[in-house]
């Protein structure tokens, strides 16, 4: 049965039933999915999930073996010219030519597209300027750090002004440091420019500090999809973890607190719940009258580590190994 | 049309890593020239003395061989900077992009015949230097530049399909190896004469000495006759497979 659908914006990708196999192997087992223009989209999965491969059938790299993709608008498998002229990747191993500078680099892409010597010009200038390239713009592109090529990377793709961008692992071997600067990036493309982002990547954090939702891939299917909050939810995991300053203390308090597990000899308990205010309240005030004596109390929200390891667990106990 | 600005532009990419590094060159024209060194000094008595002539006749016998021998040597060297290129992020970049996909391909071509005719160059200029006097007319030259285009445009995109089908550099760098063996079992280095009968027929018979008869004939200022016709067809066949075999790869 299907819904009837409100007609809205088009989305910027929408996926139903893709497949792909290398041989008997199975990468891709029949992937839905749907990407709303403006949004940070992201694909989450251990290595060997199928997040590159659905990235590269995604940006015409490979042709899917079943499925029906359109991507901004157009068919994937009848116009792919059209779809590349609306799209930008910037993949795992930077696509940058390491034997030319920065500044070449922008320039071969601003004459594959096209742009005109004046035109192109204002526009490699202006890139420079906004990832902070100026200064090493003359400079080879091997001798640059880490992190500025996954800038000039991400530069590059943006000669173009695509409307989708496909960014696979763009923090992979990144300082923390560098990695804090392509996330202030990425978000800045999606709210100044209103591009759509397509993200890979096995941080979750990355996941959880970016995306407006975010899609688990564990052996070629998709487990779960939702917003951050709603994965987490997905869920338990949450608790408060009560550690007594003595023995006295903990033997009164235990059997009143609702607590799920205890160690006696480190005289902690862990009491279940989301650590919503209000348990934490009671708690605290329950403890208070009777007087019993806290030596540390820490609040444990669900994370998507939480999430990922509970759903991808559940998918390889469920499916028989291959 | 967009074919023809795009393959210019990575053209220029080409040329530029070229300029950056043009030590790539040098390796193309070392081998050649030490080959023309040791034939010309260490055999160069016998094998003149062989052709009814001196160590001198040998050289001007020898140089079109050498020629050729360096398109060979090149197109490894094309080969080596294809495949590594292949293996780079920037290759699925340019796949992403609403481009003349061909053009790829095309930039390298037109990179690696700039690289080879320069190391020509640089060895013709040794030749010259060790008493190479060749006595070709203005239209002779221009004959042997049109046989020498022909035949690197075709060895240079062989050598691109041969690098794409590698899985790795080091099989990019080893495939067209025997293709530096053919000058000598063909006319390059001695005549076809005085070869036993099987080995004399694949000689005679094989792309490398049609080119290396005409560029022989025309240099001396004779005209090059019907082996430039075959040179010309020879060129146009492997040209023609090493494109669509190259493309193909490229495609898949």
């Amino acid at each position: 049965m299907r819904t009837i659908e409100t007609p809205g914006p088009m989305p910027a990708i929408s996926v139903t039933g893709l497949r792909k196999s290398y041989g008997s192997h199975r990468v891709l087992d029949g992937i839905d999915l749907t990407i709303p223009q403006g949004t940070i989209f992201s694909l989450l999965g251990p290595n060997g999930a199928g997040k590159t491969t659905t990235v590269q059938i995604l940006s015409t790299l490979i042709r899917a073996d079943a499925g029906e993709i359109w991507v901004a608008g157009h068919d994937l498998a009848g116009e792919p010219d059209t779809v590349r002229a609306a799209i930008g990747v910037t993949g795992q191993f930077s696509a940058v030519d390491h034997l030319l500078t920065g500044e070449e680099n922008l320039r071969l892409m601003a004459d594959l597209l096209h742009l005109g010597r004046s035109r192109g010009g204002r526009r490699i200038r202006e890139l420079l300027d906004r990832f902070g390239l100026t200064d090493a713009a003359r400079k080879p592109v091997a001798a640059y750090s880490g992190g500025m090529r996954r800038r000039l990377d991400l530069a590059m793709t943006m000669v173009g002004t695509p409307r989708i961008i496909f960014l696979d692992e763009p923090t992979a071997g990144l300082d923390p440091r560098s990695r804090r600067t392509m996330w202030q990036i990425v978000r800045e493309l999606v709210e100044q420019d209103g591009v759509t982002i397509f993200l890979t990547t096995q941080y979750l954090e990355e996941a959880d500090e970016l995306a407006d939702r975010i899609a688990l891939l564990s052996q070629g299917e998709l487990v779960a999809e939702g917003t951050p909050q709603e994965l987490k939810r997905l869920v338990p995991g949450g608790h408060i973890v009560v550690r007594f300053a003595d023995a006295d203390g903990y033997r009164r308090a235990v059997p009143h607190i609702g607590a799920t597990s205890r160690d006696d000899a480190a005289l902690t308990a862990q009491i279940p719940g989301s650590g919503g205010v209000k348990t934490l309240k009671n708690l605290l005030e329950w403890l208070d009258t009777q007087a019993v004596d806290v030596a540390e109390l820490t609040v444990h929200t669900p994370d998507l580590d939480d999430v990922f390891l509970t759903l991808t667990q559940e998918s390889s106990t469920k499916e028989p190994s291959r | 049309m967009r074919a023809i600005t795009d393959s210019a532009t990575m053209l220029r990419r080409q040329i530029k890593h070229i300029w950056r590094y043009p030590s790539l060159i040098l390796t193309f024209a070392a081998v050649p020239v030490v080959f023309l060194l040791l034939f010309v000094y260490v055999f160069g008595g016998t094998m003149g003395a062989g052709i009814g002539g001196d160590r001198t006749a040998y050289v001007g016998y020898l140089t079109p061989g050498i020629m050729i021998t360096t398109i060979a040597g090149a197109a490894q060297g094309t080969a080596i900077s294809v495949a590594t290129d292949m293996a780079e992020g920037i290759i699925a970049r340019f796949k992403t992009m609403a481009i003349a996909r061909v053009s790829v391909l095309t930039g390298h071509v037109l990179g690696a015949m700039v690289q080879t005719f320069i190391a020509i160059a640089v060895v013709t200029g040794v030749a010259v230097l060790i008493g190479f006097r060749p006595s070709a007319s203005a239209l002779d030259w221009l004959g042997v530049v049109g046989a020498l285009v022909m035949f690197t445009f075709a060895i240079t995109w062989l050598s691109v399909a041969l690098a794409m089908v590698s899985k790795s550099v080091t099989t990019a760098s080893n495939l067209p190896m025997p293709l530096m063996i053919l000058p000598f079992l063909g006319s390059g280095f001695v005549p076809t004469e005085s070869m036993p009968t099987g080995l004399r027929w694949f000689a005679e018979h094989q792309p490398f000495t049609s080119v290396i008869e005409t560029l022989r004939a025309l240099l001396a200022g004779r005209p090059a006759g019907s082996s430039f016709v075959e040179a010309a067809v020879w060129s146009a066949v492997i040209a023609l497979a090493g494109y669509l075999w190259a493309r193909r790869l490229y495609n898949r």
